[in-house]
């Protein structure tokens, strides 16, 4: 089978501050409820971020803003371009979104037609659409479940095509939520391990401060609607008291 | 915690697994409604239409009793046609009394009620080996290919994908509820039949908000990844000369039993 131009992401050794900037967001749901009050926030080419906060603070609905799910007061911008009706699928090809829970991200019947589906809506030819779920199963170590039904997965097989499903639209942004949830030592480290491996941006929202610790340089806090703190890991995660009283925990 | 009760498929190398899906679902369709059209009392083409779904029987290599086992669960389905043996008019054959009312059994209602009840069952053979033959992603490829609207073929898939998850989230309701249904020592457990009916029915309730904030979640999901509307499918399917011949032989043959049933 001819390959036909896959782009492998790649870091550039410079940073380049532009993969993601939202400035001021404000969100309200329609029951009143208040999720987000002036968010601002940058992503430079090669960051992985954490994104932590206690629940409800709005670091799910943050991430459904990013790439157009959810529309809130405010601009976002993707790779310099803003975010509007008219290019929402162009900005859905470059953030890929992870959702938490697999099963509600896995909907096809076999893991090869959930991988193809974000590469087929965009309209690649055949050859390019199979050549890139080959690299994505690829990336996450899962090419031998191909022709496998979901259904039949556990947990840690699901989080791993889940990544797999939005890597093979070659994003440039990768945004997931809670990854580390409900998993295994051993899978939790083997996600781990491939987060640490993938070279693509990436805004994780998780609870487990250990994996914070392990892999992220820079963390962004969130409380109430609002960004708290933006900083080195290492330096929010020494602040005990400020952590407590943002509903949060040393590890 | 996975439940497989639904997975009909058996996994084996037989010429019958091998057949084009396509080919599998449009002799499928084609039989059961070549069954449905067969006049009353075509015994010769009820033995010969029986004759075919065993040989298809032996070809999966699943044994030649396979879909009788399985088809028994479905003839319960049947008895609605009960009512054509007192509603066609004919010669009486037996009469009682049930509710005060007069029943008169007629030997054409009773011709017609059997004709129906051999039709269904072989056609739920039929399908039943369908289902056992063929992966089920691939059946819907095969109807997307016969150009079944894509709106049904979408809805069959995701009924197919989800009812797994479904069931999972029923049984974990369920044992909720039985962890939580004590007694005290020596006394009965569990309240009256009303309370007990309310406490199904949130658990129905709970189950319907479940699915429903699970479809807006998954509907995210696939906005995600470019949704505009329209489903997309790669073609892995090719007819091969095996899969025309096939085709020929198996439609030829419903042709000939169709003639016979009509002699």
């Amino acid at each position: 089978m001819p390959i036909t131009h896959i782009q492998k992401p790649v870091i550039q050794p410079e940073t380049d501050c532009d993969v993601l900037s939202v400035s001021d967001l404000h969100f309200s749901y329609p029951d009143g409820h208040v999720a987000l009050q002036g968010v601002s926030l940058k992503l430079c080419r090669g960051d992985k971020v954490a994104l932590v906060g206690p629940n409800g603070a709005g670091k799910s609905t943050l991430m459904l803003h990013l790439n157009g799910i959810l529309h809130g007061k405010g601009e976002i911008e993707v790779a310099g371009k803003k975010l509007t009706k008219d290019n929402l699928p162009t900005i859905r090809a470059m953030v890929g979104l992870v959702f938490q829970n697999p099963d509600d991200q896995l909907f096809s019947p076999t893991v090869f037609e959930d991988v193809a589906f974000g590469p087929l809506h965009m309209g690649l030819p055949e050859d390019e659409v199979r050549a890139r779920v080959d690299v994505a199963l690829e990336a996450v170590r899962m090419t031998s479940y191909k022709e496998r039904l979901s259904h039949h997965l556990s947990v840690g097989e699901k989080k791993r095509i889940a990544i797999a499903t939005v890597l093979s639209m070659n994003p440039s942004l990768l945004v997931l939520d809670e990854p580390s949830a409900g998993l295994d030592p051993r899978a939790r480290r083997t996600l781990i391990n491939l987060l640490r491996e993938l070279p693509i941006t990436m805004l994780v929202s998780t609870h487990d401060m250990a994996l914070v610790n392990e892999l992220f340089l820079r963390t962004i806090v969130m409380d109430e609607g609002r960004i708290v703190a933006d900083g080195l890991t290492q330096d929010i995660l020494a602040d005990e008291a400020f952590l407590n009283r943002h509903g949060l925990e040393k590890p | 915690m996975h439940f497989d009760a639904f997975d009909r498929y058996h996994e084996k190398e037989s010429l019958l697994h091998k057949l084009d899906p396509r080919v599998k679902a449009l002799v499928t369709v084609i039989f059961i409604v070549s069954n449905a059209l067969l006049p009353d009392g075509a015994w010769l083409a009820f033995l010969l239409a029986w004759l075919f779904v065993l040989v298809t029987n032996v070809i999966s290599k699943l044994g030649i009793g396979f879909t009788l086992k399985r088809s028994i669960i479905a003839l319960p389905f049947a008895l609605i046609a009960i009512t054509v043996l007192f509603s066609i008019p004919g010669e009486p054959l037996a009469t009682f009394y049930f509710l005060s009312s007069q029943f008169t059994v007629t030997d054409n209602g009773l011709l017609r009620f059997v004709s129906i009840l051999i039709r269904s069952w072989l056609s739920i053979q039929m399908a039943i080996l369908l289902v056992a033959v063929t992966r089920f992603p691939d059946l819907i490829h095969a109807l997307e290919h016969l150009k079944v609207p894509a709106i049904l073929t979408t809805i069959i898939a995701f009924l197919y994908r989800y009812l797994f998850v479904m069931t999972d989230e029923v049984f974990r309701l369920l044992r909720a509820r039985e962890s939580r249904s004590g007694g005290v020592a020596g006394g009965r457990s569990g309240g009256g039949v009303v309370w007990r009916a309310k406490v199904a029915g949130n658990l129905a309730g709970q189950l319907f908000l479940r699915s429903f904030e699970r479809s807006d979640r998954i509907y995210n999901a696939m906005l995600s990844r470019g949704y505009a509307g329209r489903l997309y499918t790669l073609n892995p399917h090719d007819m091969k000369s095996y899969d025309y011949f096939a085709t020929a032989f198996a439609i030829g043959f419903i042709f000939i039993l169709q003639a016979l049933g009509r002699l």
